[in-house]
């Protein structure tokens, strides 16, 4: 059987007092909400802390909340499941709940939480394996390593940003709150993330996700589109996010946001230009999702070619903005 | 930290039973389950939330106990599949599976009938796609899934 | 599903029914303890060290630090376990861990027995081991080239050529010269693996003298015969237990390096020792499918008659022989059993490379010439014009004749699976849609080889029943691993003695109990065993009847069975009737294959068997002509059973193998990158769910064969074959383009659009077909038919 390596499990009573502790601890130490993308990545000793910090309990974290102007603050620990649940959200945020929904398959939801979801590890088939794999492989950059193996010149890890509900979260420019031991801090969900697969987090180690803010939806529209290899439990191979602003059947604003396809989501909303001011016809939908899958970078580190995955992101764009302006 | 991992107390109800157990902090809820208590009927079979064979009920709700910590389930009702049957008599879904054939080997039997039991207390008239939405993430190498649909369809209706 | 019957009226009370598996309630409310279940007292864990190189000599092993690590009992290595085995005679190249030199990423160098798995996982990462890498050979084309330093194995060649062989029946040159219409293709079929649920376990004990193994294994006749082997022990004194089975498909048929390890691991330390495998570890054990390259050349009159055909195919054995050199001569060995070929050359080879070995999966060889076959056909009919069915039709084999490979064909539903899966399918009536396909095949395969895998007398399945104090045990080597033995067995014994099949307790697999089965392969217990169990179940019900005869002061014959009586009296109280006269009863059956159903030249002891399932698919799909994505709407499936001895039980099967064809057409692939495997999880290396599997409608035609046990044939095999052409050729159907390779992913069906687009051949798969130094063809003489009737 893969195990566990030994860990002590701290049960804090608020979240302050979680981040007192993962300031002590440091590095030696990581939090834990559903664990279905930790305890895996500790199974094959991608990630080995002392201490883990299970801040699943926490009742504070647990609340999806309407935050009185049309927006929503959903907790760090509600479940993916949870969120899907909710009719409230589904109404409200189609393209998100839609991508949470798409998350792995129904056990590892009602595990697995939105923080989590967010947080989630970048992926990498030079790096998705055991210990014993690695070593055979050779270690790279992203653990135990130096060089990062698919792109062998490159400075930076490649492995893929793989949230499904991230691209979704920013296309509806979401917001999550932070809170470290020198307080707390509101940021765009967008700048949560860099370039950069092993670093691919801009949030201090000793700072934890507390909730996910979307604003009011106003009159803005979403969806969210995963290209997979399976239907279920699979991770996206690309993923698109889109969200409109119809006045009419005439798009007023547009956000496309895609993912899988390098280290970090990438806002695509500029090859939307177009679209704006106008009715959605096929012609103008195929030459912006050809303009917006541009900077795609997908590489031969996840299953199908990445030739194929580049072609597929064009379409997973053009379909994601149908959806969306087909949301009643 | 000198003494990392050290034991601690789990009180946790398995199949209506409560139980008071010290446990490794870092062993799944499958480990202690089969190990810890000598409930085999939670089976494994990638030990990393891949395949669905350790599905058990914490509070009603179907989870990979291959994913979860002690400390995550900390008065919690967990529910196997040897607390699905009523006595000598097998559960709705047990015999739907029985009488359909929707096991074979039967070593992913005890996630798709828990995953199937979740459903159907909260949805005895779900329907194919519903049937296949909920057991997803169960995998199952022997039966092509057909039967599987069968059974629960036919479970659903003997427990509406 | 639809049973088509042509035995309607047959008096069976059981037999056909669709009841329930009569091991189910203990799997379905946890009670069932399978191999890593079984836990006694005292129970060591095992680990096995495995190496993290595909090629390398072992300089040294050093495992000093490792014993001394708290809680670790016992480490021991290659030198501990000298002897070499392999599951066929020609292939004991096997150490149970490895000292000379390692072949495969995961080839185990050492064995630790601790306290805990923790313990031992510890103490496998302590040991040293020094190597010095050797070439990796990764390919067929690279295993077919001089080694640059020296071969993966020492025994077989030249270089790392395994086996190598070519064979003529009829006159095949004179058939192409005859022919109006010549064609070749070539394909490549990828390899994959069984990916059962359960992760191999064994556990073993050394009690005074005595061997006891559990292991998950299909065969445990076979480990018997390699553990006495390799521990150097009388058969008598080793004992192997067949664990309640979570799924084989051919992948627990080897005798395997944690079966030995935990053996001597117990004999070192006179404790219980397990060893559990970890999912990686079982992608590394494998002996999956075999990825085999193909040429075939056919030969056709004007009307679209097979004269000749030529097939060549080379294997990419992996590091191993495991079954190989039968794998191998599969791949050339049922062809004709399809289709009448009056002319037939094979050549074929399978090369070591330093990859996780192959061997037998769900199909055994046969999937891949079958996929070759299929599309081939599907080709010459598309050149000459004529309808792909109608083009199989007119080569059908016709029952109870003869092939040109010798190979006895009996009973044979070709026709009406044919007619079923067309018919319901309306395959003749589909609008041609860009974007939409139905694809058709058909296949044969074997109920049970013909010959056990090492030449011996003993008969391939035995059987005793014993009745004793009123109630039936019935005790068969068999093993069921989920496809269903126990339940065929226990229903023909409850068929003849009145009973219900769960009145009958079944003791299985396992050599220290049992009489003689050769084990859960090439689809062989439902005949094999279910003869087996006919003969003993006859004779315990005629001694039942002779008792209650000589009661009622009656003759035999009008002493009625069934409906748990004998007679007037309950099968009870005829049962302690008969005990009070003779003592315990016991009755015997036994089963071997006749001796003729195949021919007697060098490789004919693979193909041969007492009869054949015929299996025909149409698949409807819809493809993607941007994507190249494919989904699937719904498959017909029709099987020449023979008969149900199980409704239910058969459907199983056939869905089961519907889903498995589907998914190694689509998606799985067992794939290396620098001699490592890619993918060992259960996340990467994909397999169909719930979304994926269509609807599927199964059709049965029961053709009753005169030698299986009721007329009944396998379900277990054929049924997959016939799936993974007809998913090309529908894809073909849909989109104009062929895709000559699986698994038939949906970039490999863009690279065909693609290639279509810009002018070219519409086609992804293989260029060629290598260079191959086949030894001279060896020219088989005629069928001599002056023994026996056909």
């Amino acid at each position: 059987m893969l195990r566990l390596p030994r860990f002590s499990y701290l049960r804090p009573e608020s979240v302050a007092e979680a981040a007192q502790i993962l300031s002590e601890y440091g590095p030696r130490a990581t939090v834990v909400a559903g664990g279905t993308d930790l305890l895996p990545k500790m199974k094959r000793g991608q990630i080995e802390p002392e201490v883990v910090v299970g801040i699943g309990h926490l009742p504070e974290l647990r609340q999806i909340r309407a935050t009185g102007d049309g927006g929503f603050e959903i907790g760090a620990c509600v479940t993916l499941t949870e969120v899907v649940a909710s009719s409230e959200l589904q109404a409200a945020y189609r393209g998100y709940t839609r991508a949470a929904a798409l998350v792995s398959s129904p056990a590892l939801r009602n595990s697995g939480t939105i923080g989590g979801n967010l947080c989630v590890d970048t992926r990498c088939n030079y790096y998705d394996e055991s210990y014993e794999w690695r070593k055979a492989l050779g270690f790279c950059m992203k653990k135990d390593g130096n060089i990062c193996r698919v792109a062998p010149a490159s400075a930076t890890c490649r492995a893929i940003a793989s949230s499904d509900t991230a691209p979704a979260a920013i296309s509806m420019n979401a917001t999550v709150l932070l809170v470290g031991p020198k307080g707390e801090r509101e940021v765009p969900v967008e700048s949560l993330y860099q370039d950069d697969g092993q670093f691919y987090l801009t949030k201090a180690a000793d700072e934890i996700l507390v909730s996910l803010k979307m604003p009011s939806p106003g009159a803005w529209r979403s969806s969210y589109v995963k290209v997979r290899n399976r239907g279920t439990i699979d991770f996206p191979l690309v993923g698109a996010a889109a969200a409109l602003k119809m006045n009419g059947s005439v798009v007023e604003d547009c956000r496309i946001v895609i993912t899988a396809v390098g280290p970090q989501p990438l806002d695509v909303s500029q090859a939307a230009r177009p679209l704006l001011g106008r009715p959605i016809d096929d012609a103008i939908l195929e030459e912006v999702a050809t303009e917006a899958a541009k900077p795609a970078r997908p590489l031969d580190n996840a299953d199908i070619s990445y030739v194929w995955r580049k072609r597929m992101t064009r379409r997973a764009i053009e379909q994601a903005i149908k959806e969306a302006a087909e949301v009643a | 930290m000198s003494d990392i991992g050290s034991r601690e107390i789990l009180k946790i109800s398995v199949n209506g039973q409560n139980k008071e157990l010290l446990v490794k902090p870092y062993a799944t809820l499958l480990e202690i389950l089969r190990e810890d208590l000598r409930l085999t009927g939670t089976k494994h079979g990638c030990e990393a939330g891949e395949c669905g064979a350790c599905v058990v009920l914490i509070d009603g709700t179907p989870q990979l106990s291959c994913l979860v910590l002690p400390g995550q389930i900390e008065g919690s009702e967990v529910t196997t599949i040897e607390g699905v049957s009523d006595g000598g008599k097998l559960h709705p879904v047990q015999q739907a599976f029985m009488d359909h054939g929707a096991l074979q080997c039967g070593y992913c039997t005890p996630g798709m009938v828990l995953s199937s039991k979740a459903l159907l207390d909260a949805n005895p008239r779900a329907s194919a796609e519903e049937i296949k939405e909920a057991l997803a993430g169960n995998l199952c190498r022997c039966t092509g899934y057909v039967s599987i649909i069968e059974a629960v369809e036919a479970a659903g209706r003997a427990m509406a | 599903m639809t049973t088509v019957a042509n035995d309607p009226n047959a008096d069976l009370r059981v037999i056909g029914k669709s009841l329930p598996r009569v091991d189910a309630a203990g799997k379905l409310i946890g009670l069932t303890a399978y191999a890593d279940d079984i836990e006694l007292p005292g129970t060591l864990y095992c680990k096995l060290l495995r190496s993290h190189l595909p090629h390398a000599r072992v300089l040294s092993v050093d495992t000093s630090a490792a014993s001394a690590i708290k809680g670790v009992i016992a480490v021991i290595t290659g030198e501990d376990i000298p002897i070499k085995y392999g599951i066929m005679p020609t292939s004991q190249d096997e150490h149970a861990l490895e000292y000379e030199k390692v072949r495969f990423v995961g080839d185990p160098v050492a064995a630790v027995a601790a306290v805990d798995e923790e313990t031992a996982l510890a103490a496998c990462r302590a040991i040293v081991v020094e190597y010095e890498p050797l070439e990796t050979v990764e390919s067929i084309e690279h295993a077919l080239l001089p080694p640059s330093d020296e071969p993966i194995h020492d025994y077989a060649g030249p270089g790392n050529v395994h086996r190598i062989g070519a064979l003529e029946f009829g006159e095949v040159d004179e058939g192409f010269a005859n022919s109006s219409f010549i064609r070749e293709d070539v394909f490549f079929y990828e390899g994959n693996t069984h990916l059962p649920m359960e992760q191999h376990s064994a556990t073993a004990t050394f009690v005074g003298d005595q061997l006891t193994l559990w292991s998950s294994t299909q065969d445990p006749h076979y480990v018997h015969r390699a553990l006495a082997r390799v521990f150097d022990m009388p058969m008598g004194h080793i004992r192997v237990v067949a664990a309640p089975h979570g799924g084989g498909f051919g992948g627990k048929a080897d005798p395997f390096s944690h079966e030995m390890a935990v053996c001597k691991l117990a004999m070192v330390t006179g404790r219980p020792v397990k060893c559990t495998l970890t999912r990686e570890e079982v992608f590394y054990v494998h002996r999956g499918r075999h990825p085999v390259l193909m040429w075939v050349r056919t030969g056709v009159s004007q009307d679209g008659k097979i004269l000749a055909m030529h097939f060549r195919t080379a294997l990419d054995g992996g590091a191993y022989g495991s079954y190989g050199p039968a794998s191998m001569l599969y791949t050339g060995a049922l062809q004709t059993t399809t289709y009448n070929i009056p002319a037939y050359r094979f050549e074929g080879v399978r090369v070591f490379t330093n990859k996780a070995p192959c061997g037998p999966k769900r199909g055994h060889g046969t999937p891949q010439p079958r996929f070759a076959l299929e599309l081939h056909m599907d080709k010459i009919a598309e050149a000459i014009g004529l309808d792909p069915v109608e083009l199989r039709r007119r080569n059908y084999v016709k029952p109870y004749t003869r092939t040109i490979n010798h190979l006895r064909i009996t009973s044979c539903g070709i026709e009406e699976v044919t007619d079923l899966v067309v018919e319901a399918s309306r395959y003749h009536e589909r609008k041609k849609r860009l974007g939409h396909g139905m694809g058709f095949a058909v296949s044969s395969y074997m109920s049970g080889a013909g010959l056990p895998i090492y030449w011996n007398k003993l008969p391939h399945s035995e059987c005793i029943i014993q009745v004793n104090r009123g109630g039936v045990t019935l005790y068969c080597g068999a093993t069921d691993i989920g496809q269903g033995s126990d339940t065929v067995l226990a229903t023909v014994a409850a068929e003849e003695l009145g009973l219900w099949p769960t009145d009958i307790r079944i003791v299985s697999g396992d050599t220290g109990l049992t009489p003689v089965d050769l084990g859960s392969y090439s689809s062989r217990v439902t005949f094999m065993a279910g003869n087996a169990a006919l003969q003993a179940a006859r004779e315990m019900r005629e001694i039942l009847v002779s008792a209650v005869a000589e009661k009622m002061e009656c003759s035999p014959k009008d002493v009625m069975v069934g409906d748990g009586k004998i007679g007037e009296l309950s099968f009870e109280e005829a049962a302690n009737l008969a005990q009070e006269r003779h003592g315990v009863l016991t009755a015997r059956g036994s089963y071997t294959p006749p001796r003729e159903i195949g021919g007697k030249y060098k490789a004919a002891g693979v193909g041969p068997s007492p009869a054949y399932s015929y299996s025909a698919a149409v698949v409807d799909l819809d493809a993607d002509p941007y994507s190249g994505e494919i989904q699937l709407n719904k498959v017909w499936i029709a099987h020449d059973i023979g008969r149900s001895i199980n409704e239910l039980a058969v459907k199983g099967q056939v869905e089961g193998g519907v889903y498995m064809g589907l998914s190694e057409a689509m998606m799985e692939g067992q794939l290396y990158r620098h001699g490592l495997h890619k993918q060992p999880s259960m996340l990467d290396y994909k397999s169909f769910t719930f979304f994926e599997m269509p609807e599927v409608e199964t059709f049965l035609v029961e053709t009753v064969d005169l030698e299986g046990p009721y007329g009944a044939k396998e379900a277990g095999q054929g049924p997959l074959l016939p799936v993974i052409p007809a998913v090309v050729s529908a894809v073909h159907d849909a989109l104009g383009v062929w895709v000559d390779e699986v698994p038939i992913t949906p970039d490999k069906v863009m690279r065909a659009l693609d290639a279509k687009a810009k002018g070219r051949e519409g086609r992804y798969g293989p260029k060629s077909f290598p260079q191959i130094s086949y030894p001279p063809i060896v020219k088989v003489p005629p069928f001599d038919a002056s023994s026996t009737a056909f």
